[in-house]
């Protein structure tokens, strides 16, 4: 009952979301013009990619208890090997697109096969480096391929007519949707299953998990190469929405905002994480524009400077959100209302990942 | 002959930060479980502090005072930062260690960010005593004198620090809280201090490294410090977290590892090497250097 009543809903939401491009509303400043226009689309777009690739994180952190300090370099690979395949290499786009996806799923195969024999922080360590390896890869700048700091934009000739040009836009918006749509039709499917289980047995205790004859080390390698895969996935809508790749995808701190979009959301949850991502593009985009109006640049210096930075305003959201919140976004959801209206959570919330290493497997 | 000199005391220079940064926080790691991704922000403040205290000091005539005063200054800024993060934001989440990394990593982006609002995103020209910049002669290399500076600041650090660790009562309890906390506290000692003095501790050393980085580049921008940091995380893990002396050890390797690769082989080289270092020490040894222990 409860799961075809989840369907329901699903199936209501992203029916509303598909119609968006049709609707033609006065957003208020909200978004920068009106709803259907190709730059509130394209906003939306990003905010619905990185929604999914928000919840491919939380499949790891939330689900298996994999803190991983690298998932930006997967998301990278997406967004880089189709840029340069189609400008660099002068590949056909679905030769571009086959070439990502063996690579999307060979590299978390042998990274994930490494990493994931030190576990905690460790772990976190290990894969930040492969993250960092990656940042500098792309800096180096090799063959000319990853154009530095200047990035590569995707070489439009090669894509099929109906994702070109502005007036497209809504086309492109509805392969974010798409995107999300699979994302979350998969992590749900894989939750669910026997191996999903196994996952969020992990990451309750994962010492457990091998007195019962299990090895963690394959379902965690599967939660770590479908995660990624999926986050090559959506760095190959991002780019063709954005129309480029740009070194910021591959640096640590992506992969901090995508923890952070997690966190803001709900760690461990499948609606928390998209919300959270959606959430935290939206901010992250609009705060800097809405900081240029005429009531932020009237406030007093000591309020007007913080208020003009997203990464403060964010920051700051999200350390209050770990104290009074720890659910995140979709812990309001769990929030009941008490005797004389007093809001509580009806049970303790605890982060997910919490026990990724238990006191004495610390190193 | 000449070029190898110069690239083994820029190397010793670069690995002299990365120890300072990684001393605070493998302690802080070793004693509270705390992966503290602020620290960044403490070199950032650390290294601001000093530029803006600098500016302001016209009644101090002489260059290097100057300079001197205004690193002090830059140096208590990141002591206080350190025991406030401790004592505001790390204190209500004991032993919910991801809790507090991620307050630590919020933490990071909000003041990187309010830094950026204030002194802008660009680079800024440090002000440093010209004398850092006259060069000695050793082996027919000219050396940069700060090089000099930056070694000695950190031998210092090492001594400092060991000296504590090993010959007064908070030393005593912080070594002791780094083998077994749990112990410490049953035997009635307060180790909340001790936490408080490790974060001091670790903001001065990381605003120290701040300083030495502006002379050191020249130049100070508020995304400096998490550049710095990660290295100095690769340090940690290496050395071995809670290990001051594998710190030390791992940052001299680090350090001259990059710069090695760096000009021998291609630029970019380096940093990559040492990722690899990093992934070949935790495969064979997946505790480090010298796992836990605080002297």
């Amino acid at each position: 009952m409860r799961r075809a009543l989840g369907i329901v809903v699903a199936v209501a939401v992203f029916g509303l979301l598909a119609l968006v491009p049709k609707v033609s509303l006065d957003t208020h400043g909200v978004f920068s013009s009106e709803l259907n226009s190709p730059g509130t689309l394209q906003l939306l777009g990003l905010m619905l990619v990185f929604g999914g690739v928000a919840l491919t994180y939380d499949l790891l952190f939330g689900f298996t208890g994999l803190l991983s300090f690298g998932h930006a370099l997967y998301f990278a690979v997406g967004v880089y090997l189709t840029a340069i395949g189609t400008t660099k290499w002068d590949w056909s786009l679905p030769k571009t697109l086959a070439f990502t996806a063996l690579v999307g799923l060979v590299l978390p195969l042998v990274l994930g096969a490494v990493s994931l024999r030190v576990a905690g922080i460790a772990f976190a360590m290990v894969t930040l480096a492969f993250a960092e390896a990656g940042s500098i890869l792309v800096d180096k700048n090799p063959h000319g391929w990853s154009g530095g700091e200047e990035g590569v934009a995707v070489a439009f000739q090669k894509l099929p007519e109906s994702f070109v040009g502005v007036l497209n836009t809504k086309n492109l918006y509805w392969l974010a949707l798409a995107y999300l749509v699979v994302v979350f039709v998969i992590v749900n499917w894989a939750v669910d299953s026997s191996p999903g289980r196994v996952w969020q047995a992990i990451r309750e205790n994962e010492r457990r998990v091998e007195v019962l004859g299990l090895q963690p080390f394959r379902f965690k390698l599967m939660a770590f190469v479908l995660s990624s895969f999926l986050a090559t996935a959506g760095g190959v809508v991002y780019v063709l929405l954005i129309g480029g790749a740009t070194p910021q995808v591959t640096t640590p701190s992506f992969t901090l905002a995508l923890l952070l979009m997690v966190v803001i959301g709900g760690t461990g949850t499948r609606w928390g994480a998209v919300l959270g991502g959606v959430v935290y593009t939206f901010l992250d985009n609009r705060l800097l524009d809405w900081s240029d109006s005429q009531t932020i640049q009237d406030l007093p210096k000591a309020l007007r400077i913080p208020l003009s930075e997203p990464l403060f305003v964010l920051g700051t959201l999200f350390i209050l959100l770990v104290y009074f919140l720890p659910g995140g976004l979709a812990g309001l959801a769990r929030l009941r209302p008490r005797r004389g209206g007093v809001a509580l959570l009806d049970e303790v919330t605890t982060t997910p990942g919490a026990t990724v290493e238990p006191e004495a497997e610390r190193v | 002959m000449d070029t190898f000199v110069l690239l083994t005391l820029t190397g010793l220079a670069l690995g002299a930060m990365y120890f300072l940064i990684a001393s605070g926080l493998s302690l802080i790691y070793g004693l509270m479980g705390v992966l503290n991704f602020a620290h960044g922000a403490f070199i950032t403040v650390g290294t601001y502090a000093t530029w803006w205290s600098e500016s302001k000091l016209d009644a101090i005539g002489s260059d290097p005072l100057r300079f001197v005063v205004a690193a002090g200054i830059g140096l208590l800024c990141g002591a206080v930062l350190g025991a406030l993060v401790e004592i505001v934001l790390i204190r209500p989440l004991y032993q919910r260690h991801i809790e507090q990394a991620l307050v630590t990593v919020g933490l990071s982006l909000a003041l990187i960010a309010l830094v950026q609002g204030i002194w802008g995103p660009t680079e800024r020209i440090y002000p440093t005593p010209k004398w850092m910049y006259e060069t000695t002669s050793i082996l027919g290399a000219q050396i940069p004198n700060d090089r000099f500076v930056e070694i000695a600041a950190a031998v210092v650090t090492l001594g400092a620090l060991t000296a504590f660790l090993r010959y007064t009562r908070y030393g005593l309890i912080i070594r002791a809280g780094v083998e077994n906390r749990a112990m410490v506290t049953a035997l009635g000692i307060d180790v909340k201090k001790a936490f408080t003095l490790v974060f001091a501790i670790g903001g001065v050393a990381a605003a120290l490294a701040g300083v030495l980085a502006g002379v050191y580049f020249g130049s100070v921008d508020p995304h400096q410090g998490t550049s710095l940091l990660i290295f100095a995380f690769i340090v940690t893990v290496i050395g071995g977290l809670g290990s001051i002396t594998g710190s030390a050890v791992a940052a001299v390797a680090v350090g001259l590892i990059q710069q090695y690769a760096n000009y021998y082989a291609s630029s970019g080289t380096g940093d990559l090497a040492v990722v690899l270092l990093l992934a070949l020490t935790l495969l064979v040894k997946p505790g480090g250097l010298a796992p836990k222990v605080a002297h």
